[in-house]
């Protein structure tokens, strides 16, 4: 019974997936895109890896969904949404051998790799120590800790990347692009219903993420989720590049983390190791500095930068 | 067949999709989205890897989750680069493609 729900479920992702790169048109593979990465959350439940469905339902789809949305709006607005037309069959058919080639290959090695016997026996001694007791988020904020700091850090980077294609002209306006909601429309009412909602989900996420599934980057997209369904439905006006306290919110994660794992060489435990006595309250505190960056980075990355002058 | 090598063939099925769309899409925001169909099969192989023993192992768990949020940044830096390019060129397309199509 089990199988056959694993079949079906591979099979709708592969169909799913399949549509969103043969599809015609630059929306419907987006949309599609948007159904596969809730698909895939399933499978994650299948999998046994609750952590990863919620960040795939979070970010997978919901986040990374709206990012294509607006881009696909802004490139409307120049004319630039429409597909030029593909090549041809023979064009691409080395191409399409080349790719089942390459499935093929991943395949292959899947059952060349040896099984292992059970996972991560170091873990199961550790884990006591962590000072959590969700095996994930211990892993994400103790044991591998630098992965966790050094993404925060890839977070920023890509932040001001995209800070760094705004105009000159537009550098001291609001983020994104001017909102226009219609009173009393689904996106005004929407706007006001989701984000209470949102919040609690997002809070509890982050609150129960020490013991069980969740955790600071689950709840801190949802959080930002949050500010940009106010933001869209003209609720909440975006901030500025140049407020200094949004910047704080921006670095408060990343500096967190790097004193908790200061004050960790400091204690004699070493850089980012946190001593067994206050592992749980350190994670504690650098969940929270975390879930305030994330969240705030996150929902700026998605708003893209300042452009509220820009029309064509 | 059990449930993890189902999974992780499907892994393996996407990376070679996502790879073609990749190869195959003009748009340059199709291809972002081809780009991040590569990245989720990998991540599902790697999650059926640790899946295998028969417990789930948190380990690949918590750096797929590191993935999945860097996956969103550099889309994310993707397409404000995408949305730059477009409207400098008034073309969503790579300028080497625009004698082809």
């Amino acid at each position: 019974m089990t199988l056959v729900l694993d079949l079906t479920l591979c099979a709708l992702i592969l169909a799913v997936a399949l549509a969103t790169v043969l599809g015609g048109g630059v929306f419907r593979a987006i949309v599609f895109f948007i159904v596969y990465g809730l698909l895939l959350s399933v499978a994650w439940v299948r999998l046994d890896a609750v952590d990863v469905a919620l960040a795939e339902a979070a970010i997978g789809a919901g986040l990374t969904g709206v990012l294509f949305l607006s881009a696909f709006g802004k490139l409307s607005r120049i004319g630039a949404e429409a597909e030029p037309p593909a090549a041809g069959i023979r064009a691409l058919l080395p191409a399409a051998l080349a790719c089942a080639g390459l499935t093929g290959a991943l395949a292959w090695a899947w059952f060349a790799l040896p099984v292992p016997e059970r996972p991560a026996p170091d873990l199961a001694t550790a884990l006591p120590r962590a000072g959590i007791e969700n095996p994930v988020t211990a892993v994400l904020l103790n044991f591998r800790a630098w992965d966790t700091l050094l993404e925060s850090i890839v977070l920023l980077a890509a932040l001001i990347g995209v800070w760094m294609l705004a105009r000159d002209e537009d550098w001291h306006d609001r983020f994104g692009l001017p909102q226009h909601v219609r009173p009393g429309g689904v996106m005004a009412n929407f706007g006001r219903l989701l984000p209470p909602v949102g919040v609690l989900v997002g809070v509890y996420l982050v609150y129960v993420g020490a013991d069980r599934p969740g955790g600071a980057f689950q709840g801190g997209t949802v959080l930002a989720a949050v500010g940009l369904v106010a933001a869209l439905a003209g609720l909440l006006r975006p901030p500025r590049v140049t407020q200094i306290v949004w910047r704080m919110g921006l670095v408060a994660g990343p500096l967190v983390f790097l004193i908790a794992g200061i004050v960790g060489a400091i204690l004699g435990a070493g850089f980012l190791t946190l001593p067994e006595p206050i592992a749980g309250s350190a994670i504690f505190v650098i969940e929270i500095a975390l879930v305030a960056s994330i969240a705030v980075t996150l929902a700026f990355l998605v708003i893209g930068p300042p452009e509220q002058g820009h029309r064509e | 067949m059990t449930g993890p090598t189902l999974y992780a063939l499907t892994g393996a099925a996407l990376v070679g999709i996502g790879f073609f769309g990749l190869i195959s899409a003009q748009h340059l925001l199709r291809r972002v989205v081809a780009f991040n169909l590569i990245g989720s099969g990998l991540f599902v192989f790697l999650g059926a890897a640790g899946a295998r023993s028969g417990a789930s192992d948190p380990i690949p768990q918590a750096l797929i989750i590191t993935g999945i949020v860097v996956a969103l940044s550099a889309s994310a830096l993707a397409i404000g680069l995408v949305v730059a390019h477009a409207r400098a060129s008034g073309r969503p397309t790579l300028p080497e493609e625009d004698g082809e199509a």
